[in-house]
């Protein structure tokens, strides 16, 4: 089966449930596959942690929960603790080292790199560190091309940040490849 | 040309299915997990002349829902569970009145506030037997993203058709989770407008059963005169106690659903041909079945799933006949019990119904079903 | 030559249910007169009405006529007119039912301020179910339910309308039979949400438990408490006392709901 799950946490606010949806939109609509985004609301949504998942499948999707992660985002320690439990043997985790310090014990791929500061410093808006983020996990995950991944974030920003986004999207996906080596 | 293809949100999915069936009129409350209906409806219908109304509260959405639908509109609201529970009374008023309309209830857990980003299945019950008297009941249960547009727009066509309020139920996770959605094209899918009177005006009744078990109904203003009341009536709609006007009309408002059901009801087999374990589910509940049935089947177990796309009327002919040769039935609700109890009474006594019930806001996932399964002699 | 009530009512359908001495079938006088001198089409009238004594009114008018359920008139009305707004739209109704349970409908009608007229009967008590005490029943009076006097203090229903937002507000009697009718057609062509408070004290169960002897009684007493707009502003404090103003007590100019919706429509499709 070809089920893929992500998971995208982090604390409310942080744009990671934006972050979800495009991905998912990618694979769904650009990539010709399926896919399925839920996410956790209410109060947790504003502050606290708050998670958005995504399956991506090459046939059906029944049911739209993750149930083993195979690639989990954690942009808060918080996030990391309570959302890791499920995190499949094998899978990856890709998590901001200026946020994340202490990772779960586990047979799995590590990926950390400064994503917030990369948004702030580098892109130059901490607006855009969910896309950085997003960057990240399209190049990590290999589920859905670049060049797919980046027509969905051009879809879904506000027409004045696109040059904006793009470019946290490509450092992002830049960054990631770089610190999984 | 390539069809409209979008990546929507169930709720949001909801409301295109309304736009698409004709509707022109929404009256609703803020409410959680259903609110992003009535986002999209204020934001739409002023697009086509539409109208919405935000109003003061749900009772009052009801009532000016119905007030809608008798100046002719295909009319539409959403809420969740307390606002189900605050607007019983008007769709008993939909109901013995006749009017055509289209509650779209998201459900979240309850009772009272309960739970109210948390997924539920608890309102089922409220969809038959909310409001108070004997009255037809149509609610429908959809399980995915595009099946929610479809049937929203099948739940229009069924008020209109049947002249009585209809229900669309999804739960929490299907209002909220997202996948793409393929825009039929206008036509594709079937449209059904409410019957005209074909009689003058001095010659029209509301309720003139010699058209059949679903009068027309003609809209206010249309030059129509007439009375509508939420007493019981008489043919041309004034209030009777004359016990054989009474006993015949409430027959007629619950023949004219229950006598037409297997029009409107829908349901999905898969695998069930030679199953030994049927899980009946609905909703999110049901894609978690279908999941565990696949890997039930790798693992040699016997099993298929019976998915309610319509769960009133509800498909008790059929549950009888498939009870006749399964081990059992399973029924994974996240409520404590309100299908189990429904399924249970059609099988006759003929299988076990396992029920699996889930209150806590987090959906059943396959592997609970898988492990009930395991328990099956 | 005398008035003809009966163009406008359903053939057939009188008698109609009110007690002898019942002020309700004067007001209903009133409103033919009303609408048959505003010109209304009787097809393109909806009158709206909810639970109650007064709301079997509708029934008895050969209109579009929707009694609907206990209290929520305004808001069945405010879907009809939002969904016609090219109708006329009247809805008639009680003090409890207005008030009480209808409370929050009928104070956010007058909020949005939409082109209908509201004729609210108040006889200052639930008579349908026996006269049980009302919002609008004075305090230390006697109901069914307040056997030892009535401890609530009541409305004043024009005060809370205005209060509300109505734009057109009136107060008449049912002893003042004659002006009801130009009460009524005034709101009617009113353009906005208008209220028309008609006192007319239901005799049947709260006139014989709070020591008026006669129906005539009770309508010299509706006489001697009303006071006219024009003539209280030449009455001290103390003249005042006691007595309810009568006549058109509030009137102000402000946008319509429905021509507000309109404007929302055309941003809507200018921004298409």
């Amino acid at each position: 089966m070809s089920r893929y799950e992500l998971r995208f946490s982090g604390a409310g606010g942080q744009g990671l449930i934006t972050a979800g949806i495009i991905m998912a939109k990618a694979a769904s609509i650009y990539e010709g596959k399926e896919a399925v985004q839920s996410q956790s609301y209410g109060p947790e949504a504003r502050g606290g942690a708050s998670k958005s998942e995504v399956i991506i499948s090459e046939g059906p999707i029944d049911y739209p929960k993750v149930t083993k992660c195979d690639a989990l985002l954690a942009m808060t320690q918080e996030a990391c603790n309570k959302y890791s439990d499920d995190l499949k043997e094998g899978g990856i985790l890709l998590y901001d080292t200026d946020l994340v310090s202490k990772l779960p014990e586990g047979n799995y791929k590590r990926v950390g790199f400064n994503i917030i500061n990369t948004a702030k410093n580098e892109v130059g808006r901490e607006i855009v560190a969910n896309i950085v983020a997003l960057g990240a996990m399209v190049a990590l995950t290999g589920q859905i091309s670049k060049e797919n991944a980046e027509k969905a974030v051009l879809s879904s920003v506000p027409e004045a940040f696109l040059e904006l986004n793009k470019k946290a999207f490509n450092m992002g996906y830049e960054k990631a490849l770089a610190a999984q080596k | 040309m390539a069809k409209k293809v979008a990546f929507l949100q169930g709720n949001e999915a909801a409301a295109q299915g309304a736009l698409y069936a004709g509707c022109k009129f929404f009256a609703g409350y803020p409410i959680t997990p259903s609110t992003e209906v009535a986002e999209v409806m204020s934001v739409e219908l002023p697009k086509i002349g539409g109208k919405f109304i935000q109003m003061e509260d749900e009772i009052g959405a009801m009532a000016a829902l119905l007030g809608g639908a008798l100046g002719g509109a295909k009319a539409l609201t959403s809420t969740s569970g307390p606002g189900l529970s605050l607007k019983q009374e008007l769709i008993g008023y939909g109901c013995i009145a006749e009017i055509p309309c289209v509650i779209i209830n998201v459900m979240r857990g309850g009772p009272s506030t309960g739970m109210p980003t948390g997924p539920s299945q608890s309102d089922i019950m409220s969809a038959k037997w909310g409001t108070h008297g004997d009255h037809p009941a149509i609610c429908l249960v959809p399980a995915s993203v595009q099946e929610l547009f479809e049937e929203t727009v099948r739940a229009f066509n069924l008020a209109e058709k049947y002249r009585t309020p209809v229900m669309v139920m999804p739960d929490e996770i299907v209002g909220h989770m997202r996948e793409r959605v393929v825009f039929p094209e206008p036509g594709e899918l079937e449209v059904i407008d409410r019957a005209a009177p074909t009689v003058e005006p001095a010659q029209y009744k509301p309720y003139d059963t010699s058209f059949g078990d679903v009068p027309p109904l003609a809209a206010f203003g249309s030059g129509y005169k007439f009375h509508v009341t939420g007493l019981n009536k008489l043919p041309d709609g004034f209030p009777t106690t004359k016990a054989e006007y009474v006993q015949a009309e409430e027959e007629r408002q619950v023949r004219k659903v229950e006598g037409n059901a297997d029009d409107i009801m829908k349901w999905e087999e898969y695998k069930c041909d030679d199953a030994e374990i049927i899980i009946v589910a609905f909703g999110s509940t049901s894609r978690s079945a279908r999941f565990a049935v696949d890997q039930a089947r790798e693992q040699g177990i016997k099993a298929g799933l019976f998915r309610l796309i319509t769960f009133w009327p509800f498909p008790e002919k059929r549950i009888l006949e498939l009870s006749k040769k399964v081990k059992a039935f399973i029924t994974p609700e996240m409520n404590l019990g309100m299908a189990t109890g429904v399924v249970k009474a059609a099988v006759e006594g003929n299988a076990p119904v396992l029920g699996i019930f889930r209150v806590d806001g987090e959906p059943i996932n396959p592997g609970q079903i898988l492990d009930k399964m395991k328990e099956v002699k | 030559m005398a008035y003809d009530y009966e163009k406008f009512i359903r053939p057939g359908k009188l008698p109609h249910i009110w007690c002898p001495g019942c002020g309700h079938g004067i007001v209903m006088k009133g409103l033919i007169r009303a609408i048959d001198a505003c010109g209304l089409k009787k097809e393109n009238t909806a009158i709206v009405s909810g639970i109650g004594c007064a709301s079997r009114l509708p029934g008895y008018m050969d209109c579009c006529t929707l009694h609907t359920a206990h209290g929520r008139a305004a808001a069945f009305a405010t879907g009809v007119k939002m969904s016609r707004p090219e109708m006329d739209v009247i809805l008639v109704g009680g003090d409890g039912d207005g008030t009480a349970i209808g409370g929050n409908h009928f104070i956010h009608a007058c909020r949005r301020n939409i082109n209908m007229t509201y004729i609210i009967l108040n006889n200052k008590i639930y008579g349908m179910t026996g006269g049980q005490f009302s919002p609008a029943t004075p305090t230390g009076d006697k109901a069914s339910t307040t056997p030892y006097g009535n401890p609530d203090p009541a409305f004043d229903i024009a005060k809370l309308a205005i209060g509300a937002g109505a734009t057109f507000v009136a107060r008449g009697t049912a002893f003042h039979a004659n002006q009801i009718d130009k009460l009524i057609a005034e709101a009617i062509q009113h353009k906005g949400f208008s209220v028309v408070e008609i006192l007319d004290d239901c005799p049947t169960t709260y006139g014989r438990r709070n020591k008026f002897k006669s129906v005539i009684e009770m309508m010299n007493h509706l006489k001697d408490i009303a006071v006219p707009v024009k003539a209280a502003e030449k009455m001290s404090p103390e003249q005042l006392k006691g007595k309810v103003l009568t006549g058109v007590l509030y009137k102000e100019d402000k946008p319509e709901y429905c021509e507000q919706y309109a404007k929302v429509i055309e941003r809507a499709q200018a921004a298409k």
